[in-house]
């Protein structure tokens, strides 16, 4: 240990106040940034999910149409209720 | 060489293999980089000239380090967008850009508050710290571009030109402590040189920045890994992922 008690490491020589300043806003924005990153992830993954429960599921259903369909019939299904 | 170019950017692939990946980034990460901070903190001897407020340098440090190289690593991902239109190149570029402008902004915020029991200021218009507050208008930038343009190819060809147009800044601010007179000490890193300081304090200083690298590739993976699944959601493997079973 660099200092003799808790309280010299809090007040590290008369630094303490700049010191745990930068830490705090070090993690505090880390903790925001990472936060953020996975509530947009988690709302991505349901937004996605609702949007194969929905309407397009039908065409999941339905593997003929699939088939000959393809993409693009599955596409136009879709697109309305892409944007909820 | 080309197929494994070709499999990188394959949307799928990167998503199974950061899907592994990222356990082992973010413990790791997390483990050197509080090694890092704690040892600094409490156990590495006070600077003989700044006391104890050097103690910043162990954030203060691996933020500017990696802002600088997240920003070096966004270029040459938009290289490779506007060459080869890789689209992961842009996805790297769009999740990473948010992840630089905090850390620039956490050095610059560091950095002020170490100067005033250091230099007797808060902040000083010479060329280090000026570079720098450039360097986070261009994070902001790109941000604000990047979403502004709702077409997904022109927005990727556009962010790419304004993040290579930045890179002119890079230089300046890695020799600007060089080149003039500044406030700022001269980097604490070199590749040809031993640092100037003594081991107990540049080891935990370098566990910290190797310990903010792997945390920074964490996060951005699984930034880009939403972007991924928002730019593919139409796809059947996506489809597949999103079914409950489906290894997310």
């Amino acid at each position: 240990m660099a200092f003799e008690s808790f309280d010299a490491f809090i007040a590290m020589g008369g630094h303490g106040p700049y010191v745990w300043a930068c830490y705090f806003a070090f993690f505090t924005l880390s903790i925001l940034l990472i936060h953020w990153s996975r509530t947009q992830r988690k709302a991505a993954l349901k937004r996605l999910a609702r949007r194969h429960a929905g309407p397009s599921n039908a065409d999941m259903e339905g593997t003929d149409t699939m088939a000959t369909n393809g993409k693009t019939g599955a596409d136009f299904a879709r697109v309305n209720s892409s944007e909820q | 060489m080309w197929q494994f170019f070709h499999k990188l950017g394959s949307p799928k692939w990167f998503y199974d293999i950061a899907s592994r990946l990222m356990p082992w980034l973010l413990w790791s990460g997390a483990a050197l980089f509080m090694a890092g901070v704690v040892w600094g903190l409490a156990f590495a001897p006070p600077d003989y000239l700044q006391g104890n407020s050097y103690r910043i340098i162990f954030i203060h440090v691996p933020s500017a380090f990696l802002a600088q190289s997240v920003y070096m690593m966004m270029a040459v991902a938009a290289v490779v967008t506007l060459v080869w239109r890789m689209k992961l190149a842009d996805v790297f570029v769009k999740s990473a850009a948010p992840i630089g402008a905090v850390l620039t902004f956490l050095a610059l915020f560091t950095g002020a508050v170490w100067g005033k029991p250091t230099w007797g200021t808060w902040w000083i218009w010479d060329a280090r710290l000026t570079s720098m507050l450039i360097l986070l208008f261009l994070y902001f930038g790109a941000i604000a571009l990047g979403s502004a343009i709702s077409d997904e190819k022109s927005s990727a060809r556009a962010v790419a030109v304004l993040v290579l147009v930045g890179v002119v800044n890079i230089p300046i601010i890695k020799y600007s402590v060089e080149w003039w007179n500044t406030l700022h000490q001269p980097a604490t890193f070199k590749l040809t040189e031993k640092p100037s300081m003594p081991a107990e304090m540049w080891v935990p200083l370098l566990m910290a920045v190797l310990g903010l690298y792997l945390l920074f590739s964490w996060l951005v993976c699984l930034r880009m890994q939403t972007e991924v699944l928002v730019r593919e959601g139409r796809t059947r493997w996506v489809k597949e992922l999103i079914q409950p079973g489906g290894n997310r």
